[in-house]
């Protein structure tokens, strides 16, 4: 049976620090509904979040949550989830806080393949100081640092972490609100490292700066420019300039970390 | 000379136009990010030489830093809190290699829980790290010290990276009136660097930081003492200058009605302008009360400090952070022990304060001073440590 998922915020903590707009709340909610869909036990449940306007989102929800320090929310999580394997750890994180300062921590998470569910809050800027460029500002796009266009080449985070070995990976956007819970509760069950890039939307900085100041002129961008999956695999090169894919990309499952972790202990335990 | 109304960041990025230096490395941090955006735009603009560099974090920005340096460039940074306990890697490479970059540290606690207002601990945590700190009491102070210490670092003898601090947000964010230099005369003033050394001179090779075990990497690390014992008269020579240029004369130490003070309070940064108004208050009423404000906490001017408190029956020393040592803050810490050998001196208290940017108002500072005023009379100290302000 489905709750209200106000159940699962700290409502006490509101009014949340979020500006009219931004599509850091549509996320949520619909992590939310994926954790109500799948009837988890929320004493069961471990969300970490670094430091951004997106890892904020760690404080508002009711479940065991550790606010950690920018970037090492994969760490933190790490952590967790070797002590307690038996938890579901959820990562809120921003695209600045997993790529750019977090980067490194990205790439080996996935590597090891543990059973972490990252869901990146990709806004392609620092939202929280201002408004300058992350590793997914694509090139050409303003920034506070960029005021003559970004010329770093941007980092796909799905491409990334599929290549560094996560399990399950997938993209989708604040537009395609309903698909969000169904591709978080797929990566939630896959046992493994899920990868799960959520597009969305700063209107106060990276939209102020890209002339699209109207949030809901980002949705319809996102609406335009997002293919669905099936569509993207027989889309030729030319048609896929300035289109990104989304839907479920990647999922096969592979030996997750603890376990091997585990065995690894029995079977030198048992020496 | 141009008055202005200025933020502490902005007088701080000010400075650093008047500076141009060759590159500055940064990663946007709260509330030091202000600093480093107003200079991106700048370089931008067109208004200064710099290369700026946004990298990925603090580590990379003091690593860019480093390397810049080495290459015989003047260098500068901007961080604050978190972000300048993650440059601890690199920070005493950076003096250990004598490369002297000024660094605008905005004062933020450290998480956690993670926190964005103002106190020391970020700037106390590193200050064993071989770097000169001076901290600001107002944004007309942040905007003289960066210039001063790019001339202090850069000093032939001194050659040690250097971090001007102030208040995060109470300076940071406050906008009040600041004093200009033309460009002409601050560039003067500052004059043009001339490295000692580049790892880019292919005539002169060097190696820099290169495995150093047993045999040589205690010599090696003599002469950061050396240069920090130096420091101190530098730091009085090129305050003295700025005195004589502009007409604001800074020391290492600085005191406001101290000469004939009996009881006296001693902190740094913001809180100073704060202890003035109640010592003026205090003076009227026929109080002999005074500050000694510590301006460089390092290197730490011991001396000038024993020599301001000699007369001085009781004080009370201010702390905006703490050691976690049972022996209260870092500033008291230190003060105690360059009392030791002091024929005359005075009582001492300390009060660790303002941690997270809890406010230290008027009636504080008041009532502070009257502890104070009850030690010198009872001729002991009523309580050696206090943590004041916080909620039972
Ligand atoms: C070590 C460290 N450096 C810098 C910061 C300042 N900081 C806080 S959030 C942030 C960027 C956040 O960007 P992102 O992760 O994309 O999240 P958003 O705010 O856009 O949701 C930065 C640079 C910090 N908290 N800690
Ligand atoms: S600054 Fe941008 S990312 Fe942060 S809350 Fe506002 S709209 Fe959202």
């Amino acid at each position: 049976m489905s709750k209200d998922i106000k159940e699962y915020l700290r409502l006490d903590k509101f009014p949340h620090i979020w500006c009219p707009g931004c599509g850091h709340g549509i996320i949520l909610q619909a992590v939310l509904r994926a954790i109500d869909r799948l009837q988890l036990d929320r004493d069961n449940i471990a969300v970490v979040s670094g430091i951004g306007c997106s890892s904020r989102a760690a404080g508002y929800v009711d479940f065991n949550t550790l606010h950690t320090t920018h970037g090492r929310a994969l760490t933190f999580a790490t952590g967790i989830k070797l002590a307690k394997p038996e938890l579901t750890v959820i990562v809120l994180t921003g695209d600045g806080d997993c790529s750019a300062i977090g980067g490194n921590h990205l790439i080996h998470a996935a590597r090891r393949n543990i059973d972490l569910n990252v869901i990146v809050f990709n806004n392609s800027i620092y939202g929280m100081t201002g408004g300058q460029y992350s590793p997914t500002t694509p090139t050409t796009d303003y920034a506070a640092t960029a005021p003559y266009g970004n010329i770093d080449n941007a980092f796909d985070l799905c491409e990334l972490t599929r290549a560094a070995g996560a399990s399950y990976v997938a993209r989708s956007t604040t537009f395609h609100a309903a698909q969000i819970p169904l591709l978080v509760e797929k990566g939630i069950k896959n046992k493994g490292f899920s990868f799960i890039d959520i597009i969305t939307a700063c209107p106060i900085y990276y939209g102020r700066m890209n002339k699209m100041p109207d949030a809901v002129d980002m949705l319809k961008t996102q609406r335009d420019n997002a293919r669905n999956i099936k569509q993207w695999d027989i889309m030729t090169a030319e048609e896929k300039q300035g289109k990104f894919v989304i839907g479920e990309l990647y999922n096969k499952p592979a030996p997750e970390y603890t376990d091997a972790y585990r065995q690894l202990r029995e079977k030198t335990h048992a020496l | 000379m141009p008055t202005l109304a200025k933020t502490g960041n902005e007088a701080m990025a000010e400075a650093m136009r008047q500076i141009n230096p060759d590159v500055v490395a940064a990663y946007p941090i709260t509330p030091a990010t202000e600093i480093v955006m107003i200079f991106s735009q700048f370089v931008a603009d067109g208004l200064v030489d710099t290369e700026y560099v946004a990298v990925e974090s603090e580590h990379s920005a003091m690593s860019a830093c480093v390397g810049a340096a080495a290459a015989g460039c003047r260098v500068m940074t901007g961080t604050s809190s978190q972000g300048l306990q993650l440059m601890s890697e690199i920070l005493p490479i950076a003096s250990a290699l004598r490369l002297p970059i000024v660094m605008c540290d905005v004062n933020r606690a450290l998480s956690g829980p993670i926190n964005i207002h103002c106190d020391h601990s970020d700037t106390m945590a590193v200050r064993d790290f071989g770097w000169l700190q001076i901290f600001s009491e107002n944004a007309q102070e942040a905007y003289d010290n960066v210039l001063q210490m790019m001339r202090i670092s850069e000093n032939k003898e001194i050659q040690l990276p250097g971090m001007v601090t102030t208040d995060g947000f109470i300076i940071s964010h406050c906008m009040e009136r600041v004093e200009t230099i033309d460009d002409a005369a601050a560039k003067q003033y500052v004059g043009a660097y001339q490295p000692l050394k580049s790892v880019l001179d292919l005539d002169n090779p060097i190696t820099l930081g290169s495995l150093d075990l047993q045999d040589y990497y205690f010599e090696h690390k003599m002469p950061i003492v050396e240069a920090m014992q130096k420091a101190k008269n530098v730091i009085l020579e090129v305050g003295r200058d700025f005195g004589q240029k502009f007409g604001r004369e800074y020391g290492l130490v600085e005191t406001y009605k101290l000469d004939d003070a009996e009881i006296a309070m001693v902190a740094l940064g913001s809180t100073c302008g704060t202890a003035r108004v109640i010592i003026d208050e205090l003076r009227a009423q026929g109080v002999k009360v005074g500050l000694l404000k510590i301006r460089v906490f390092r290197p730490f001017p011991a001396e000038a400090i024993v020599a301001a408190l000699k007369n001085v029956q009781a004080a009370a020393i201010m702390d905006r952070s703490d050691m976690y040592s049972d022996q209260g803050g870092q500033v008291f810490c230190e003060i105690r022990s360059a009392l030791y050998d002091a024929d005359k001196k005075p009582l001492l208290a300390n009060y660790v304060y303002g941690l997270g940017g809890r406010e230290i108002c008027l009636e504080d500072i008041r009532r502070i001073c009257a502890d104070t005023q009850a030690n010198a009379a009872a001729g002991k100290v009523k309580q050696l440590i206090q943590h004041y302000g916080v909620r039972e």
